[in-house]
């Protein structure tokens, strides 16, 4: 079985690991200029690059290595003809999913590897950034194209794409459902998993001119609806909410802050000292500012919890996938 | 001794029941056709047997054993799907490669042997082969497997008469050369004489008629004669179908003694026409004699 598993694979193999090599030779190549830099502006778009390739790696494997794996035997017909080989459907779908995700794991694995190496002196500057722009590797975007998780999202978008295939049986079709299934889970695991698997650290910061770091207001009223502190060097900001003396959030910010603010499109720019004093206020009348993040030295914690939490959202796939193919004909 | 024992069988698909209640037992040793209208249940009762779809409701067992439950019981049966499924870009020679990875009982000297008589280059994709040639190669795959009981579904259902006539053909020599015991539903009767010593009529998921071919035409007779009713008939005669015109009368019967009666003139009948008055009329004319009595 692994013999025919390897055949029936070694192009689409073949193709993703070849674009791994081409993504290699060029982190390989512009890699060592990063080293001991401070200005990695020229650098943008590869940045991006790869954080984009490692989230696009595990959607190209769910769709183009996990559901043909299944669907393409139940289209042409072929099923009927290598299970009634002296093979049971178990031991077949068991060494196709297994060459499968290892290769999945493998690959991602891989890339994350160089990825996480590329741009190791991108991510060194940012853990120190406190401004709420930077993007250290903890931050949501950053964290899912490094270290170990993009393992468990390549395993998870595999054993995905079968599952899916088995259920739907069409190629196309599960080919579109696995890309939304995926891209759902992807977006929906930052906001509502990850930041509950450690309980978050909170800080409360005392609202002076040297704190503040960003004020906005809504473009139509002129209302002031949030003000931003200074962040934890290198961590992943939750919650950074101004709370009144019984700890209640308010937004927007309360009406004697509003009277002695200029409103955005007025006359010339504001005057910064008026601003700031007129923020003062909200200290003196027991108003703080709360922050709530998990800081910097939890990103292997996390990444590991991500993987782990991953590979078991594979496992139950891989449970249903063989729970419905004793049904399938 | 049987070699496929159905009790009972049916098989829902989600609210359409493709087959119910079927019960038939098939002898081994034998090449037995199985026919019927479309629906009939023909195919679902082979993937059934094959282990491809779990039934429903009953009970079935094939070579001893319920069907797909492990490998022992997938060696022992043999099954080429409708259409006969290959892999288009996989060669000839990976798939008797395949044959040989996943089956301990694979005969690869059959394999070579049966692929360089029917002239097949063995690194043709299998996607560029004929129909013929692609049945032959899933046939290939289902003989060389060595089973004890090889299922066909439809195998020359989609072949033009040549190749029909040349699969067959090869299908009876590996038969009688390996003595193997074959299940294969047709609606092509014509081509099921050919091969079968053996016939299965199933209509709406009911054996209407099973047994031996030369037994069947022997005791079916076409009788026709001056207008008379179907009860004056000698109580031995199983009457099948009856049509009657302003004066004649034309039945069929099966009996297994021999017409006396000189008012009518006997004729004998092709298997096809014995299959079609069958599937034509479900319900027997005069049910079982000793019913009558």
């Amino acid at each position: 079985m692994t013999w025919l598993t390897w055949r029936q694979f070694r192009v689409p193999a073949a193709s993703v690991f070849a674009g791994l090599a081409v993504i290699f030779v060029i982190l390989a190549i512009t890699g060592p200029d990063l080293v001991g830099d401070t200005n990695f502006s020229d650098s943008d778009v590869l940045f991006g690059g790869t954080i984009l390739v490692m989230y696009l790696l595990p959607a190209v494997v769910g769709v183009f290595w996990g559901v043909p794996m299944v669907t393409r035997e139940l289209e042409s017909g072929t099923h009927s003809l290598i299970w009634n080989q002296t093979i049971t459907r178990k031991r077949w779908l068991t060494t196709k999913m297994g060459v499968g995700v290892l290769a999945a794991m493998i690959a991602a694995g891989l890339l994350s590897l160089a990825v996480t190496w590329w741009a190791s002196p991108i991510d060194a500057l940012a853990s120190q950034g406190t401004d709420p722009g930077s993007m250290p590797r903890i931050s949501p975007a950053v964290f899912a194209a490094r270290g170990v998780a993009p393992i468990g999202y390549a395993a998870f978008a595999f054993v995905l794409g079968v599952a899916v295939g088995i259920v739907l049986r069409r190629t196309v079709i599960a080919m579109a459902v696995t890309i939304v299934a995926f891209a759902a889970v992807m977006v929906a695991v930052p906001f509502l998993v990850r930041p509950y698997m450690l309980p978050a650290l909170t800080e409360t910061v005392t609202i002076s001119e040297s704190t503040i770091t960003q004020i906005s207001a809504n473009g139509d009223t002129g209302t002031v609806e949030w003000i931003g502190v200074r962040n934890p060097a290198g961590a992943w900001v939750l919650t950074d909410e101004t709370v009144d003396s019984s700890g209640n959030a308010v937004a927007p910010l309360p009406d004697f802050v509003q009277g002695c603010m200029p409103g955005p499109r007025e006359g010339p720019p504001p005057n910064m000292q008026n601003i700031q004093q007129c923020l003062a206020q909200l200290n003196d009348h027991g108003y703080t500012q709360q922050l709530a993040y998990q800081p910097g030295y939890r990103f292997w914690p996390l990444q590991w919890i991500e993987l782990a939490f991953f590979l078991v959202l594979s496992a139950l796939l891989t449970w249903f996938s063989f729970r419905r193919l004793r049904h399938v004909s | 001794m049987t070699i496929l024992r159905a009790q009972g069988l049916g098989k829902k698909y989600k609210r359409k029941w493709a087959l119910t209640g079927c019960s038939v037992e098939i002898e081994p040793g034998h090449v037995t056709g199985l026919v019927g209208p479309n629906g009939a249940g023909k195919s679902t009762l082979l993937n059934i047997a094959s282990g491809m779809l779990e039934p429903t409701t009953g009970t079935i067992e094939v070579c001893g054993g319920v069907p797909g439950s492990g490998p022992e019981q997938l060696a022992k049966v043999g099954y080429v799907a409708q259409n006969t499924p290959v892999y288009a870009n996989l060669t000839i020679e990976d798939h008797l490669r395949l044959g040989a990875h996943l089956n301990p009982g694979w005969d690869d000297k059959l394999a070579q042997r049966r692929i360089e008589r029917l002239a097949l280059d063995p690194k043709q994709h299998a996607g560029k082969l004929s129909g013929g040639q692609r049945a032959q190669l899933a046939l290939t795959i289902g003989i060389a497997k060595r089973p004890e009981l090889l299922l066909l579904d439809e195998p020359v259902a989609a072949l033009d008469p040549l190749a029909r006539r040349e699969f067959l053909q090869d299908l009876m020599e590996a038969v009688a050369e390996h003595g193997l015991s074959v299940v294969m539903s047709s609606h092509l009767v014509n081509d099921l004489e050919r091969v079968c010593d053996h016939l299965v009529v199933l209509v709406d998921s009911q054996v209407r008629v099973i047994g031996d071919v030369e037994n069947l035409l022997a005791t079916h007779h076409r009788l026709s004669g001056p207008r008379r009713e179907v009860d004056t008939l000698p109580s031995d005669q199983h009457v099948i179908s009856a049509t009657h015109t302003d004066r004649q009368t034309t039945v069929l019967v099966r009996t297994e003694a021999p017409i006396l009666d000189p008012a009518w003139a006997v004729a004998d009948l092709s298997l096809e026409d014995l299959v079609l008055e069958y599937m034509a009329n479900p319900t027997v004319v005069r049910p079982a004699l000793e019913v009558l009595r």
